[in-house]
């Protein structure tokens, strides 16, 4: 058997980062190959070299036998390499024909709208899409933008596909039809690289698995060479997991009361449609949706962050709607918001400076109106030992931290002033297993200690194994509330797409 | 009465309008451009200078577009190899048309051309009020028409403008597409520059077939607010440019005819109405009917990790 595609000894380097070490992977044709990898493992990175975006600093790729150079999306288009990025690139602006003709091939200058609109239907016939191909992408669910993106490779005639964690928006349902469309696809011989780190899916479609750590390949294991334990144990390698008790939720002191709360986003469409919701102390709640059905416009009214267009919202009995985020915080509602980087921190401060924030002006860390450094010093050591951050030397940016690391220091300052409810957006997105283990046992610890939380996560497997409850947002409302003992993947799934309402 | 007001209106509003839809081709393709009102100025100091050298006022364009051509390519080099900030660069280019042209036209000032004459379309100049107006004009005029039209059609019904725009919406999408990203947007910069450039050689060769310093009064910076009245629109930049028209034209109409109102208030009036459209179109901006180009000043790094 040949290979379609071979790498040999790739690395690549960023200022500062090496995201590639050595990595070596051949793709036989007609194979559903998986990559998997932690976050920061080089998977994405790997990806951008096989795509032209980024260029390796050494190493040889071979197409059907025969040296390459990768120096742009062009040259791995005429290959037919083609890829859905996990940050989709599409126009949200353009209608979806727009997009999807841009990807085509061999349209002239001068095109003919009904010709080309026919072939693209054509397409979404093939594979039993239902598409408005005249509506603006922007007006889409995430999940019919992801398949916007596979379109857009199936009308090229790729031959290598490559898919950078592509059930990351989607339902249960929708997965489960987006690999029905891959496997039809290897059996017309096209080859697939998909990239993912929930090992349910791994296990389900891959035809051989290559394992990534630290920019190395590891090992490439074909199907009934592994095991789940046998790849967690290959990815995680020698990462303690810390061990923890769940307490279950007494229900008796209400700490957080939502009241019909309405929002709207940009565009003036609702964010938040009448939600309605209690939380009580000690209680994990869980939040359960597909990326982009208000969660995040929940997190951010809740944090005052966003304000809300009708509704009210109790903390411990006292209206807090639509106060500012400083007040919210007073109130003790803490954040861990979405995006780390640009949200959670000054990426260019130091570390000390952003744990104090929240509480800069507080008398703690200021002498009249001057900064205390000695104090401010003093707090971060203090953090940097009792959350185990790893922060380089003193005065480091936080931007030079690895994503876990990032999120303790959020962590550190989110809990500092011992909230009474945390706001938790997303918090394991992206983190390797030991930080996304170590942020579920500060939700436990703090259950343990009466902190209750609310868990937005498009994880099912964490949102079953931390939450007390589970409820489900569509468009913006509760559509249901399911208990994590007795629920099924494929219930939060419907209730996920909107089918069903409890 | 109203057909000399129209015409006034017409030809008042013609350089705006080459400007505006240079400027409009520039930020489709995700770069702001604050050079135009120098753009303007080299376009308009160049095709005089062409002119005047060769008696011909084809080359005079032509110089116009080839000038402000160049000019604009150091913007383009600042903002899109080098990722240079677009505002500084374009002011800079702003402050740099004005400096060269003062120098260089200083021989030019007294001197003359004979400028465009009009010419009447058979048929269509005939018609009731709008004929004189958009019909018995010069050359330029007729040649902003068709640039209007043909800029719209370029963007929403061929593949190049399909591709530009999305450089200005998400160069990422378009680059992963195969859309050499760099190159389209040089050549928007560059090709935009050199029709703002055409909009200044309006004023020297048409308006008023003479060089003088600083002749472009503002112009070029109505012309960068005009392109977010038009929304990006050439025929909405059309509108716009002729609603600017109008204002001067009534303004002049009112001077002629000796009213007690200051001259001064009076000139400020296009200029008053410019901080009006910019309000109401930022109001309109924010209420989500947006069509700017998501990416509109954002520099292109295909490495850059987000």
């Amino acid at each position: 058997m040949s290979n379609l595609l071979q790498i040999k000894n790739i690395r690549k380097t960023f200022p500062g980062v090496v995201a590639l070490d050595d990595v070596s992977l051949s793709i036989a044709p007609g194979e559903i190959h998986t990559l998997l990898g932690e976050n920061g493992a080089g998977k994405s990175t790997l990806m951008n070299v096989l795509t032209g975006l980024y260029r390796p600093d050494r190493g040889d790729i071979l197409f059907d036998g025969s040296p390459v150079q990768l120096s742009s999306p062009r040259d791995s288009l005429a290959l037919g390499i083609g890829m859905v990025h996990q940050h989709f690139m599409l126009v949200p602006a353009h209608t979806v024909f727009e997009n999807i003709l841009l990807a085509l091939e061999g349209v002239p200058n001068l095109y003919s709208r009904r010709k080309y609109k026919q072939r693209v239907q054509q397409v979404l016939d093939d594979f039993a899409l239902d598409l408005d191909l005249d509506a603006p992408v922007w007006k889409l669910s995430i999940g019919a933008q992801q398949w916007i993106e596979l379109i857009k490779l199936l009308v090229r005639d790729c031959r290598l596909l490559i898919l950078d964690e592509p059930t990351a928006v989607l339902t249960p349902q929708e997965s489960a039809r987006l690999f029905q469309v891959l496997t039809k696809l290897r059996d017309q011989g096209k080859s697939i690289l998909f990239i993912s780190h929930k090992m349910r899916e791994v296990m389900e479609i891959s035809d051989r698995v290559t394992v990534l750590k630290k920019g190395c390949s590891l090992i490439t294991l074909a199907r009934g060479e592994y095991d789940e334990n046998r790849l967690a144990s290959l990815m995680i390698g020698e990462d303690q997991i810390p061990m923890w008790i769940k307490p279950a939720c007494k229900y008796e002191e209400l700490a957080l009361e939502i009241k019909n709360l309405s929002a709207r986003n940009d565009r003036g469409l609702a964010d938040l449609d009448n939600f309605t919701m209690k939380l009580y102390r000690g209680q994990i709640l869980g939040v359960a949706g597909v990326a982009g059905n208000g969660q995040k416009a929940l997190a951010e009214v809740l944090t005052g962050l966003k304000e809300a267009s009708s509704g009210r919202i109790f903390a411990e009995g006292k209206d807090i709607t639509n106060s500012t985020a400083k007040n919210s915080y007073i109130a003790g509602i803490a954040h861990i918001p979405e995006d780390r980087k640009s949200i959670g921190i000054a990426p260019d401060m130091t570390v000390g400076d952003n744990l104090i924030m929240k509480n800069f002006a507080s008398h703690a860390f200021r002498r009249w109106i001057f900064q205390d450094r000695a104090a401010i010093r003093k707090n971060a050591t203090a953090k940097i030992v009792q959350f185990s951050i790893k922060a380089g030397p003193d005065d480091n940016p936080v931007r030079y931290l690895s994503g876990g690391n990032i999120q303790k220091v959020i962590i550190a300052r989110e809990l500092s002033e011992k909230p009474s409810v945390l706001v938790a957006l997303y918090p394991t997105r992206g983190l390797d297993i030991g930080s996304a283990e170590y942020v579920h046992k500060v939700v436990i610890d703090g259950a343990n200690q009466g902190m209750s939380t609310i868990l937005i996560s498009e994880d099912l497997d964490e949102l079953l194994k931390l939450s007390d409850d589970i409820v489900v947002m569509f468009r913006g409302r509760l559509v249901g509330c399911v208990n994590p003992q007795t629920t099924t993947r494929e219930e939060i799934g419907l209730l996920m797409s909107g089918e069903v309402q409890i | 009465m109203l057909e000399i007001l129209l015409d006034a209106t017409v030809r008042a509003g013609t350089p705006i309008l080459f400007a505006t839809l240079g400027a409009i081709i520039n930020e489709r393709a995700g770069i702001i451009n604050l050079g135009i009102e120098g753009l303007m100025l080299i376009g308009a100091l160049a095709g005089f200078a062409a002119t005047q050298a060769s008696g011909s006022l084809l080359i005079g364009v032509l110089a116009a577009f080839v000038a402000a051509l160049l000019a604009g390519s150091i913007h383009a080099f600042i903002t899109v190899p080098l990722r240079g900030n677009q505002i500084v660069s374009g002011l800079a280019l702003t402050m740099f048309g004005i400096g060269i042209t003062a120098l260089f036209g200083r021989s030019m000032v007294g001197l003359t051309i004979s400028g465009f004459e009009r010419v009447a379309i058979p048929g269509l100049s005939q018609l009731p009020i709008i004929g004189k107006a958009f019909f018995n004009q010069d050359l330029l005029i007729y040649f902003s028409f068709l640039l209007v039209v043909a800029i719209g059609f370029f963007f929403y019904r061929t593949r190049w403008g399909l591709a530009l725009r999305t450089v200005g919406e998400n160069p990422a999408a378009a680059d992963t597409c195969g859309v050499p990203v760099t190159l389209a947007r040089f050549l928007a910069v560059t090709i935009g520059s050199g029709i703002v450039g055409i909009g200044g050689a309006y004023l020297s060769l048409a308006t008023t077939p003479m060089w003088i310093e600083n002749m472009t009064a503002g112009r070029g910076w109505i012309a960068v607010a005009l392109v977010i009245f038009a929304s990006w629109s050439s025929y909405r930049a059309l509108a716009g440019a002729y609603l600017f028209g109008g204002i001067t034209a009534m303004q002049l109409r009112f001077q002629a005819m000796g009213t007690t109102v200051s001259v001064h208030i009076l000139q400020m009036m296009p200029y008053f109405f410019t901080i009006l459209v910019l309000v109401i179109s930022t109001i309109r901006l924010q209420k989500g009917s947006s069509q700017q180009p998501e990416n509109l000043g954002q520099p292109y790094d295909r490495e850059d990790r987000k």
